[in-house]
């Protein structure tokens, strides 16, 4: 009795940490997705979340009312930045658009699977695990917001993690470079698929890249989307030093694209759709559309005298002799099903589709002329009938007008 | 330098209030998860492990800390999404060896709290550094110079949080 009071501190201490192996070792052998969350974890994040919610809360209520009443200076330059800004890059998109539309038209004949995001949320990050060993943050978004374990969780620079833990107004995102992370990723030129990993010192490495694949430094590393959780196509960083690894692999290490140490807000992809691509029809805007709009329009002249002043001009089902095929959308070829871009009358380079036939008349302003004639059915096009450099030459029109091509720039 | 060795009698025996017990580990758990997203740098401090070593170097009672630096472990490992026990192991020993190193050096001078939570700070971390190995799996790496760093950061850092801790501390 006499000794068990004399070791008492030992004997307590030897006990207390008898029973925190035990619990490791249980917790270890017991790893697994459909774990539930155990209770010290949700009284430890409830305790502590709210206080980071509030703090949050104050800090971007304080900073939104100086940056948003007090602190404007540089705004009207900066807005007038961004107008030029969103006037290149109009430009830019519609351009994209089209090459867009043409891969998905080769998606669609090879019967091609996509997978989509077509719905995030928004969510703010209040607090981190405050481990240098455990990369991972919480947001203030849980359960009662639809957020589940093993969602995506991304930003607009780069994909952040995913949902690791899911509480009843939190949720835990493990990082993409914590060790215990894991990412298919694909290289962009050279589509040597990989790991991405994350290293106990917080690096991020692309792993299980055959060591004979040259990999330049500064290339692109996308999500592959094979792990299941990120779609294909997200931007996860740049490689930035490629080395000799061990065994047959290579060393690539990875800047994510996302900063990592300074998130503030991120998606959380609540849900990715899977369909098959199809050709976008209705929303298919062309450069030289939008550039016809904006330069000056010719005034429209009569019919007669356009077909006088264009032998060449032929009505739009006809198929002249050097009217070249142009891709058409599987659609279109099956029969004209789909819907039709209409186009403005004084769109310079339109070509029109007969979607019945699937060939492409190549007219240019001929076919306007016709349009305004009142054959609405060929003022139409399928955005899968590609603009052909040829029938914008002036020799073809009435009028010269300024060659336009599709890309503007 | 200030580490003297004391008698039982010599030695003063400091206790703690209740919300102080319970308000200040709570706080240094919330201020290491919050901090480290506005300050990026804080990681690589410990504040909790400071709270440890300066409970159970006042309280100079190795059951208490022992206890202390469990609970706070815990906590703190509640947070992260690795196994629970790796912080509460740690702490454990740390509070136990604090407090039993407290009855027999006098630790109040501030050079000797520097040179205590460098001492405990890497005790703290080799314990940690093995659980995780040995019976977690997980990959460490362990860089002297990072872990030096640390060692010397958290120790300045601890002499302010004994600072404060005195003010709250009630002599027996």
């Amino acid at each position: 009795m006499d000794v068990l009071g004399r070791y008492r501190n030992l004997i307590v201490l030897v006990g207390v940490l008898f029973a925190q192996v035990l619990g490791l070792a249980v917790q270890v052998r017991r790893t697994t997705d459909s774990e539930p969350t155990r209770l010290i974890r949700i009284w430890a994040v409830g305790t502590v979340t709210p206080l980071e919610k509030v703090l949050v809360w104050v800090q971007t209520s304080t900073g939104s009312v100086w940056h948003n009443y007090f602190y404007l200076r540089g705004v009207r330059a900066e807005n007038r930045n961004l107008k030029q800004q969103i006037e290149r890059m109009s430009l830019e998109q519609v351009r994209m658009s089209q090459d867009a539309d043409q891969a998905r038209r080769l998606q669609a004949l090879l019967a091609f699977k996509e997978q989509f995001i077509s719905r995030t949320m928004a969510a703010q990050v209040i607090g981190s695990s405050g481990s240098e060993l455990s990369r991972s943050v919480y947001i203030d978004k849980g359960e009662s917001d639809g957020i589940k374990p093993d969602m995506a969780v991304i930003t607009a620079e780069g994909i952040v993690g995913k949902v690791l833990r899911v509480y009843r107004a939190t949720s835990q995102v493990l990082l993409i470079d914590d060790q215990t992370s894991g990412v298919g990723a694909i290289l962009d030129k050279t589509r040597l698929q990989g790991i991405l990993r994350g290293t106990p010192a917080g690096e991020v490495v692309l792993e299980k890249v055959m060591s004979d694949e040259a990999v330049p430094a500064g290339e692109m590393v996308l999500t592959s989307g094979g792990d299941g959780i990120f779609p294909k196509g997200l931007l996860v960083g740049r490689v930035t030093k490629v080395a000799p690894g061990n065994e047959l692999f290579l060393n690539i290490r990875v800047r994510p694209a996302a900063d990592l140490s300074k998130l503030e807000e991120v998606l959380v992809v609540t849900r990715i759709d899977e369909r098959q691509a199809q050709p976008d029809q209705a929303g298919a805007a062309r450069a030289v559309d939008i550039l016809a709009e904006r330069l000056p329009t010719v005034p429209s002249k009569p019919e007669n005298a356009v077909k006088a002043d264009t032998p060449g001009a032929v009505a739009p089902s006809n198929t002249s002799s050097d009217a070249k095929p142009k891709p058409v959308s599987p659609e279109a070829s099956a029969g004209g099903g789909a819907p039709a871009a209409r186009k403005t009358a004084s769109s310079p380079s339109s070509s029109s589709g007969s979607a019945s036939s699937g060939s492409a008349s190549g007219t240019s302003l001929g076919t306007s002329a016709g349009t305004s004639s009142g054959n609405a059915a060929t003022a139409t096009t399928t955005p899968a009938t590609k603009v052909s450099p040829k029938p914008v030459k002036a020799a073809e029109t009435p009028k010269p007008q300024p060659a336009v091509e599709d890309s503007p720039h | 330098m200030a580490i003297t060795y004391t008698s039982g009698e010599q030695v003063e025996v400091y206790r703690f209030s209740i919300p102080a017990t319970i308000l200040i580990p709570l706080t240094a758990v919330f201020l290491q998860a919050w901090l480290p997203l506005r300050f990026p740098f804080f990681t690589i401090f410990d504040l909790p492990l400071l709270v440890t070593i300066g409970f159970a170097t006042a309280r100079r009672s190795p059951l208490a800390g022992l206890l202390t630096g469990s609970v706070i472990g815990i906590l703190q490992d509640a947070l992260t999404h690795h196994p629970i026990g790796l912080y509460g192991i740690s702490k454990t020993v740390v509070g136990f060896g604090a407090s039993s190193l407290g009855i027999k050096l006098d630790v109040e001078h501030a050079g000797a709290r520097f040179l205590l939570t460098i001492v405990f700070y890497a005790v703290h971390e080799v314990v940690y550094f093995m659980i995780s190995r040995g019976l977690v799996g997980l990959r460490m790496a362990w860089t002297w110079p990072h872990e030096l760093l640390s060692g010397v950061a958290n120790a300045m850092l601890g002499v302010l949080v004994f600072m404060l801790l005195d003010r709250v501390k009630q002599r027996t």
